[in-house]
């Protein structure tokens, strides 16, 4: 049997990244995801990596997007507001077509918001959050194990498309203790001739650039880029399907809040309500396929989130609107009790949206 | 027939978008002799800013980066950490130095970053067609100060290098121009030194690099210079603000 530790969320993020190969870790202190730069902070040193701490989050991930285009496995931690900050040099990043990791254990928004749990930056992170046309790969763990897996994913899924890849947690799963095991974990490598070492003088200059004066060549750089993405939308999707077989009436939640839902489902189950969950594990890509092929059997959706509904908008769409879709949220750092969220599978059971 | 002067090899053979009489050419082509003299063009790793000299990792033939406005020390930070034995350095002018990218610039001297910073001040912005920048003199006419720069409604020109020295971080910050001869041959010493310094180990090296923008000053080339000498160096005067190696060794 695999040998399992117990870890906080946020540690296991940080002990993965370590196991992933990354060296390098930049950030600026914000909670509640601190625990990923102590455990850094402790960790690197002892294991010739870098931990540096940056005088802001504009700081840090430009000096991740200054050792990815170095070629190495890199990464910064922040949470909500501090990724705002970040959002431009994930634009430049994407711009470069270099791969970094980066984690978002959400707080509550707008503005300063709250330094409780939350999902409102989904449309932030799926949706662009910097400037221009990119896209990222976005991983919503819902367990400590996952923080961990997904994490050594998102470095493996950035080096082979050239993308940030997020791991958009919340402070729940950030902050809670859970065993999990890194025995399955499977590191990927890959070649990075693009990668700035130095000509040695033995090849022409690597240049790592996102300025195409040129609007043909830019365009060209779009086109391109969004075949990878194509290429990202038909591979990777991942989700989880819990009771779909035979369900009627699909809920549909990721993260902390796709716990608290699958509680509600087995106790809708019980009252002998046919209801399933399907929870999406990319959030970019989407798992549309799924969530259309649900489409056709169920009689409707409710999205379960700690946002004012942002994911179900992507439910809309992958479903084209065909069936009708609730909404159960809190949020500001607020989380609904599995009985606020039976309620909601109950009377979509009657009908009620 | 004997060569007696030729481009430097760590330039590329692409054409200078610049503007007739900007001295960014002088300037690249010091850095390239330097980086030339020093052997280094294969562990050269060169970051260009968002301004006038956006476009200069078309122009260095070392590997290059294009940073986001203001953050190449920031990025040069990030690539020097990951290889230390490579020679980083960045090239930014003033309105990315010195105002959008402050905190970059400080924090990166702070920490002492072993990198070297090649910094233009032509107390505008040039790219962007002429507007006030961080160094524009007092009473200076630009696009967005008409009137010329009132210092009681957007405060007085930064001093980057006085600034920066009284910082324990920084190894080695200084002050040149490239207004004359014997102003350029010493901005080419200036600048070796402070690649020497990283290749030595000794952190984070700056040379303020005083400039002309013919174009964005309404000048020709050669009032440029001479406003450099009469307006500009009165203000920004040319000097080592700080040493600490020669410091240590009482030899300032």
């Amino acid at each position: 049997m695999a040998e399992r530790v117990l870890m906080k969320g946020n540690e296991a993020i940080a002990e993965a990244a370590i196991r992933a190969g990354c060296r390098h870790y930049f950030g600026y202190p914000i909670t509640p995801q601190t625990e990923i730069a102590a455990y850094m902070a402790k960790k690197m040193p002892k294991i010739g990596g870098v931990f540096l701490q940056a005088e802001s989050e504009v700081a840090s991930i430009n000096m991740v997007y200054g050792a990815a285009a170095a070629g190495m496995r890199v990464m910064t931690s922040s949470s909500s507001p501090g990724i705002s900050l970040k959002a431009e040099g994930l634009s430049y990043i994407a711009g470069s077509d270099v791969p970094a990791l980066v984690v978002n254990v959400q707080r509550g928004g707008p503005g300063l918001g709250g330094i409780q749990p939350s999902q409102s930056d989904y449309f932030q992170a799926t949706k662009g959050g910097g400037h221009g046309d990119y896209r990222m790969i976005v991983l919503a763990p819902a367990s400590v194990q996952e923080m961990a897996s997904l994490t050594i994913k998102g470095f493996n899924l950035a080096d082979k498309y050239l993308m940030t890849a997020m791991i958009l947690a919340d402070g729940t799963i950030g902050q809670m203790m859970e065993p999990i095991s890194f025995e399955d974990a499977e590191i990927e490598t890959y070649e990075k001739p693009w990668a700035l070492t130095g000509t040695n003088c033995e090849r022409k200059h690597n240049v790592v650039n996102s300025l195409y004066l040129k609007p043909d060549e830019l365009e060209a750089k779009n086109f391109e880029r969004y075949e990878r993405y194509k290429i990202v939308e038909q591979n990777e999707a991942m989700w989880e399907e819990y009771m779909m077989e035979d369900a009627e009436l699909c809920v549909v939640a990721f993260g902390i809040a796709s716990r608290v839902a699958k509680n509600a489902v087995a106790a809708a189950r019980a009252e002998g309500i046919k209801v399933g969950l399907i929870r999406p594990i990319t959030l970019w890509p989407f798992p549309k396929d799924a969530l259309a092929f649900a489409a056709e059997k169920v009689k409707g959706f409710v999205s379960v989130e700690l946002s004012m509904g942002q994911m179900i908008e992507d439910i809309r769409l992958a479903t084209q609107c065909n069936k009708p879709v609730g909404l159960c949220n809190r949020c500001g750092g607020m989380i609904p009790s599995p009985d606020e969220v039976l309620e909601s599978i109950r009377k979509a059971q009657k009908g009620e949206f | 027939m004997a060569v007696v002067f030729e481009k430097p090899k760590a330039l590329t053979d692409a054409v200078f978008h610049y503007c007739p009489g900007c001295p960014h050419g002088i300037i690249h082509r010091l850095v390239a002799e330097v980086i030339d003299e020093l052997g280094i063009e294969g562990k050269a790793i060169g970051v260009a800013p968002v301004g006038c000299a956006v476009m200069a990792y078309d122009y260095f033939a070392c590997d290059m980066i294009e940073a986001a406005h203001g953050r190449a020390p920031a990025v040069a930070t990030g690539i020097k950490r990951c290889r230390p034995e490579n020679v980083v350095f960045t090239y930014q002018g003033d309105g990315d130095l010195a105002s959008i990218g402050m905190a970059e610039t400080v924090h990166s001297a702070a920490r002492n970053e072993n990198i070297t910073v090649i910094f233009v001040n032509n107390a505008i912005y040039g790219m962007t067609g002429g507007q006030m920048a961080p160094t524009s003199l007092p009473g200076q006419v630009t696009q967005t100060s008409p009137y010329g720069r009132d210092v009681n409604h957007c405060g007085w020109p930064i001093k980057v290098c006085e600034m920066l020295s009284t910082l324990e971080g920084p190894e080695y910050i200084t002050r040149v121009a490239v207004n004359n001869v014997k102003n350029v041959k010493n901005a080419k010493k200036a600048i070796k030194k402070a690649f020497q310094n990283q290749i030595e180990g000794k952190g984070f090296s700056l040379v303020e690099v005083v400039s002309a923008c013919p174009t964005n000053w309404g000048m020709t080339p050669q009032q440029a210079l001479e406003w450099v000498e009469s307006d500009m160096l009165p203000y920004y005067p040319i000097g080592v603000y700080k040493d600490r190696t020669a410091a240590k060794e009482g030899t300032v």
